[in-house]
Formats: structure tokens, C-alpha cells, sequence
């Protein structure tokens, strides 16, 4: 195994630690900004793993030009997943996702 | 190697400091700390400008919306905080042991030479392929930056309209 065998394993390696890290925090967190913060983790692993296999065939301009978009629909979902946060804030007064547990759906009352 | 090796160490180290941090804010920040480590990686990996926009957007946009979040929404009570807190490291503490399980498994694993490839090709620089190869993909980003703002919108509406 060569020397650029044994790095790409070294990057790989870590790609996959990164995502048990995130699985890890979306399944045992129970605070929803600690769940983005799981979905943050997730898709760094996500954007490595994307330079990796850029820098594995020697096509970088394409790797990089997803990566550049990844990060933006990233961006996207942490606003929207923030907006989500503080609407269920504002409506239940908690973050905790055990006290979700009991909301349930509720009529227009101007209908 | 060695450069890259701890790069590396450091990365899952800081990501897992942003898992077992005990505030949200210090999670933040390491959280950020990761962005920035991810983004030196990312410049050994010669991709220098998906390393730009990691650094700015990750770091910077990311850490900025997090800790306006946590401003925003305040956290339980203080009993609550401090039974959470102790609670937390007794459901957390796997994740260590967890991560060195699998790194010593998979550095005995017998797949090392799966990682064994020549480079290919060299391909056109990020200018042509960014603005003449992905006429197809744009519209997509497009449309999801769409339903970004859309989202935001209709969620802030009926916050105001409920408040």
C-alpha cells in the first residue's frame, strides 16, 4: 500500500467518524438546537467526502464546484430548521423535544 | 502526513468537544473551531476555494445563526438545566468509547487496499466547469434557495401573527 493509499484511508477513516459523531448527536440529544447542530456535523462529514473523491480522481474543479453548492443548500437548511426552532419556541415555550411529545394538532378557529 | 494526521485527530477531536459540551454556546463555538479545521484540510486537499467558502459560510454564517438561536429561545429552568446536566454525560459517554472502537476496527480492517488508485485525469480549472458545465443543477440550487426564503417568510408571518 502506498503512501497515498494509506492517506486516503486516513481521510476516509475520519469521513466515517464524523458521520457516527453526528448520528450520535441527532439520536441521543433531546434539545432541537443540539439536533441541528447533528445535521451540521453530518454534512461536514458530507462536504470531506466530496473533496476526498475530487481529490482521489484528480477531478477537483467539479468536487469543489459541488461542494460550493452542498454548502449553500446547507446553509438553506439551517435557516429553515432555526426558523422551525424558534416557531416551535414561541407556540410551546420549550426546546426539549420530550415536551413536543404531547402537542397535538389544533383547528383554525377562523374557519 | 504527519501535517495531515493531525489535522485529522484534531477534527474528531473538536467534533466530538461539539457533542459533549455542556452549553450550547460552547457547542457552538466548537462547532465553529471544526469549520475551521475542515477548511485547512480542505486547502491540503488543493480544493482552495470550496475551502473559502467553507471558512466563511460554516464558520461564519453558521456560528452567527446558531448563537442568534440560542439568544432567542431560552433554555429550561434551573433545576431542569442542572438535572440535564447530569444526566446528559451518562447518556454521552458512549460516544468516546464508541469512536475508538470503530478506529481500531477499522484500522485492522482488512480493506486497505480498496484505497489503492492512481489519479485519472486532469480536468478543466473550476471557472469552466462552475459556469459551463452544471446548467442543469443550477436551476435546482435555485429553486431550494427559493423555498429557503419562502420557508423562512411563512414562518416568521405566523409567528408574528400568533405573538
Amino acid at each position: 500500500m502506498g503512501d497515498f493509499g494509506q492517506q486516503l484511508f486516513l481521510l476516509t477513516g475520519t469521513g466515517a467518524m464524523l458521520i457516527i459523531t453526528g448520528f450520535y448527536c441527532i439520536l441521543v440529544s433531546r434539545n432541537l438546537i443540539r439536533t441541528l447542530i447533528g445535521i451540521e456535523l453530518l454534512s461536514k462529514a458530507i462536504t470531506l467526502f466530496i473533496i476526498i473523491a475530487g481529490y482521489m480522481t484528480n477531478r477537483t474543479a467539479l468536487a469543489q464546484s459541488i461542494a460550493i453548492t452542498f454548502i449553500i443548500l446547507e446553509v438553506v437548511v439551517m435557516v429553515v430548521g432555526a426558523g422551525l426552532v424558534i416557531g416551535v419556541y414561541s407556540k410551546s415555550g420549550s426546546i426539549n423535544a420530550r415536551v413536543l411529545q404531547g402537542i397535538e394538532g389544533q383547528e383554525d378557529s377562523r374557519e | 502526513m504527519t501535517i495531515i494526521m493531525l489535522l485529522l485527530t484534531l477534527l474528531v477531536l473538536s467534533a466530538l468537544i461539539t457533542v459533549m459540551a455542556r452549553t450550547l454556546i460552547r457547542s457552538a463555538i466548537a462547532l465553529a473551531c471544526t469549520s475551521v479545521l475542515l477548511t485547512i484540510i480542505l486547502y491540503v486537499l488543493a480544493s482552495p476555494v470550496a475551502a473559502v467558502f467553507e471558512l466563511s459560510i460554516c464558520a461564519g454564517l453558521i456560528t452567527v445563526i446558531l448563537i442568534s438561536v440560542i439568544s432567542l429561545t431560552k433554555s429550561d429552568s434551573q433545576k431542569d438545566a442542572v438535572a440535564a446536566a447530569k444526566g446528559r454525560l451518562k447518556r454521552f459517554w458512549y460516544l468516546p468509547v464508541l469512536l475508538i472502537a470503530v478506529g481500531i476496527g477499522l484500522y485492522f480492517a482488512p480493506f486497505h487496499a480498496v484505497f489503492v488508485t492512481a489519479p485519472i485525469e486532469t480536468d478543466a480549472g473550476i471557472k469552466s466547469v462552475f459556469w459551463n458545465m452544471r446548467q442543469f443543477d443550477i436551476f435546482g440550487q435555485i429553486i431550494i434557495l427559493l423555498t429557503g426564503v419562502f420557508g423562512v417568510a411563512v414562518l416568521f408571518k405566523e409567528r408574528r401573527k400568533n405573538g
